[in-house]
């Protein structure tokens, strides 16, 4: 893999061996390097990144501060005080944030040092980072091909040793699909672990903060510091109490339970994809893990489900972007006139084509045809997920049915591209943690497996796939845009 | 469930959205095939299932009733495309024309 681990910086700051600064240094040089032709970037700023560095050298962070002097990267949606913001979107182009999101400011009092914001699709819209504005990021495995998205920024990032960790916001996969596309490892924490105060709203119900990551370990390391119940986000959860999720991490499988999926839904799934993740299991079961079957009938309906309810929240929390408080206004002689040009000029095709989706499903005379019937699906999935916990730790299964595909290859086709979310989507209508580990490569692109549990045991998640870098035996590719070992 | 550019500009309307011909017409086909793939929802059984908005049972959180420093308004004002004695300025919302 490419670039050092948070564990290995921290432990090197830690005795003294290296300074935050020489870290710091070392990401911007990739950057500086690499993210020319990689793009994961929207913005970078070194000199505020070295003083932050300088401080913490200069004692202000304290020895124990859990990310003390590594650098790191934020999706550019989490909001950043003084740092412009854009959700990579043309109505935020020149937004500056009057105050930084709660998991921004967990990272600086933790020691952690922030290089730059990261490229995303246009509001978390999308699952190739194509629809953001202002640049396309290209995988790390392979130029031509997508990182996944919408957090491809971020993934990227990770993945060519750019930056030890990152942070990107999943919806309907769009941290773990793109952890899978680059191949590094991503985790979507419980919904309300972490909070979303600062995080600019996609779906409400379904949004959550988490880390990208080399390692399980490494993600165990930077969630203690981001979660927690935050009394300005009323979704984040109570009584989270002092968890130190790297504790137990190397406990192993033995005797744990692992589920995999009776009729999981296969069209389209690569059969590369499926013969690595069958090959991780056996890997897990030969170390002592007990597998045993599950059934998620109403997984089907998974994507239908979640393709009214996210654009149907996307619809109300957009309408905040009117030209009046923040963001591009566009010229008009009458405020009404005002509201649609602006919303009109400011906003990418596939932002606008959910909000209409969403107001289609909301509107008066669809809404018990399409909103209400999506709601009481998302019922019966969560009740599956229920179900099927009562047998098992955690449930094993792709991260996605394909690697990384190539750009333009589904721009033109929503509907396929939203088809691509088969797998992760149920994991944020049932408001489950979930990861992606790399395990394996096909045609030269990562394979992602995907770990589910129930709510609020990421422990046992981290656990499994902790234990699976340990043990997974495929040959690791490097990537093409990537800093030397 | 076939949806016209008719049905799209009305709906583009209804959310401040003023999109050009072209964009009705590549949109409406577009909106037909995930609606078409949506109903399969209807296609189920869900009578009696209770709706869920949210993942977990959430209650209202209500804070103290105390009054606490709040963002500045020069702050809250430093985003705002125009402003004007402490206020964000619009267009005209009575007079002037414009309106829906």
């Amino acid at each position: 893999m490419s670039g050092k681990t948070v564990k290995e910086i921290l432990t090197s700051i830690r005795q003294g061996e290296t300074k935050s600064r020489d870290w710091v240094q070392q990401s911007l040089s990739a950057i500086e390097q690499i993210d020319g032709e990689l793009k994961s970037f929207l913005l970078v700023d070194p000199e505020a990144a070295l003083q932050t560095a300088d401080r913490i050298d200069n004692g202000q962070a304290s020895e124990r501060a859990l990310l003390r002097g590594v650098p790191y990267a934020l999706k550019d949606n989490i909001v950043t005080k003084g740092v412009r913001t854009t959700a990579a979107s043309r109505i935020l182009e020149n937004y500056i944030p009057p105050y930084s999101a709660t998991s921004a400011q967990k990272l600086e009092a933790a020691g952690g040092v922030m290089v730059g914001k990261t490229n995303m699709d246009e509001f978390a819209m999308g699952s190739s980072t194509e629809t953001s504005a202002f640049q396309k990021t290209a995988n790390p495995y392979g130029k031509e091909y997508v990182p996944g998205g919408s957090s491809g920024g971020s993934a990227a990032a990770v993945a060519a040793g750019l930056v030890p960790f990152a942070l990107g916001s999943d919806t309907g996969g769009s941290i773990r699909q793109p952890a899978a596309f680059c191949g590094c490892f991503g985790l979507k924490p419980t919904y309300g672990r972490v909070s979303r105060y600062g995080l600019i709203a996609f779906a409400s119900s379904l949004d959550q903060i988490g880390p990208f990551t080399r390692t399980a370990e490494d993600a165990a390391i930077v969630l203690n510091a981001i979660c927690g119940h935050d009394p300005m986000d009323s979704t984040s959860a109570r009584g989270q109490g002092e968890i130190d999720f790297t504790e137990g991490i190397d406990a192993g499988v033995k005797g744990m339970r692992i589920g995999i999926v009776r009729n999981l839904p296969e069209e389209g799934l690569d059969p590369a994809i499926k013969a690595a993740v069958e090959e991780a299991i056996r890997t897990l079961e030969q170390a002592g893990a007990q597998v045993v079957e599950v059934e998620l009938p109403h997984m089907e309906y998974a994507v239908a489900t979640y393709y009214l309810i996210a654009p149907a929240e996307a619809s109300s929390n957009l309408a905040r972007f009117d030209g009046v408080r923040y963001g591009r206004r566009a010229e008009a002689s009458g405020v009404i006139d005002m509201f649609e040009r602006s919303r009109s000029e400011g906003f990418g095709m596939e932002v606008k084509r959910r909000i209409i989706i969403g107001t289609y499903a909301l509107s008066s005379g669809y809404y018990d045809a399409y909103y209400k019937r999506a709601q009481q699906m998302r019922t019966l999935i969560r009740q599956d997920y229920d179900r099927a916990f009562a047998h098992c730790d955690v449930i094993l299964m792709p991260t996605t049915p394909t690697t990384a595909f190539k750009f333009g290859e589904k721009a033109d086709n929503p509907l396929q591209m939203y088809l691509n979310d088969i797998y992760t989507i149920p994991a944020n209508l049932a408001g489950l943690p979930g990861a992606s580990v790399p395990c394996g490569f096909a045609g030269g692109l990562p394979i992602g497996l995907q770990i589910l549990a129930k709510p609020f045991d990421e422990k046992s998640i981290l656990r499994v796939a902790h234990a699976y870098e340990q043990l997974r035996s495929f040959a690791w590719q490097r990537p093409v845009l990537g800093v030397a070992e | 469930m076939k949806i016209t550019a008719e049905t799209v500009s009305h709906v583009a309307r209804l959310a401040r959205l003023a999109m050009p011909p072209e964009d009705l017409r590549q949109l409406a086909p577009q909106l037909s095939d995930i609606l078409e793939y949506a109903e399969q929802l209807q296609q189920v059984q869900l009578d009696g299932v209770e709706p869920t908005s949210h993942p977990f049972h959430e209650v209202n959180v209500l804070r103290d009733d105390v009054v606490r420093p709040s963002l500045p308004r020069d702050l809250a004002l430093a985003n705002a495309p125009e402003a004007e004695a402490g206020q964000v300025r619009v267009p005209a919302v009575l007079e002037g024309g414009g309106g829906a």
